[in-house]
């Protein structure tokens, strides 16, 4: 499983890319939304923090695998 | 219909009439998004964009298959630019051509309104002496 980070959260966590290896006793979205604003509490400060798997948006009780793409999803600003 | 969805470091408004133009469409409606040098009353230097390319491309495609149940749109376009921008740089551009130019009004409407809230860009913005990531504390 690799977590992806972008905009904010690369800057909070300070890097591009989490090692999944580290959240493989995670079973759940909301699980891994909290196991990281635990360790990166600044994530916690975030108006919203969405959290996508294989590029779809999941909710919090949706079931992660070490197979699947993750990626934090801070609120979008494009336009 | 045809859609033409793109996220690249450069995006031309110049291409867009031809891209959009189609012999049963008698109205094409498009909006362009550029840099502007000030926000709530400071300047601002430049904009740099980010995308998850790959998410945001199919999130385009959700929004171009909606617009597409919802008006009658013969073509459409939706690109969003990546990388540096200074101002008066284009950085998005959506637009829809149709028959008649209710559709393509409304549509052109919805395109950038769902593409501001549903797609994954990130915008941070540059000021003099500071920098911040655009909405991301409340």
């Amino acid at each position: 499983m690799n977590i992806l980070l972008f905009g904010i959260t690369r800057d909070i966590v300070g890097r591009h890319q989490l090692d999944g290896e580290e959240f493989k006793d995670l079973s759940t979205v909301g699980d891994l939304r909290n196991h990281l604003q635990q360790k990166y509490p600044d994530l916690q400060k975030l108006s919203s923090l969405n959290i996508a798997v294989n590029e779809e948006m999941r909710e919090d009780s949706f079931i992660i695998s070490g197979r699947d793409e993750i990626a934090l999803i801070p609120p979008v600003s494009g336009g | 219909m045809e859609t033409i969805l793109e996220i690249s470091e450069h995006i031309d408004p110049s291409t867009v009439y031809s891209e959009l133009s189609h012999p049963e469409s008698g109205g094409i409606c498009v909006f362009v998004g550029a840099v502007r040098g000030v926000t709530k009353k400071e300047k601002v230097t430049s904009l740099f964009f980010e995308a998850y390319k790959s998410m945001a491309l199919k999130e385009m495609q959700k929004i171009a298959d909606e617009a597409k149940e919802k008006w009658n749109l013969n073509k459409l376009v939706m690109k969003h630019a990546v990388g540096k921008k200074n101002i008066e740089e284009p950085v998005v551009i959506v637009g829809a051509s149709s028959a008649h130019r209710d559709d393509c009004f409304k549509a052109c409407r919805f395109l950038i309104d769902t593409l501001k809230e549903n797609v994954p860009i990130w915008k941070k913005e540059f000021f003099e002496n500071d920098e911040v990531w655009v909405s991301s504390h409340p």
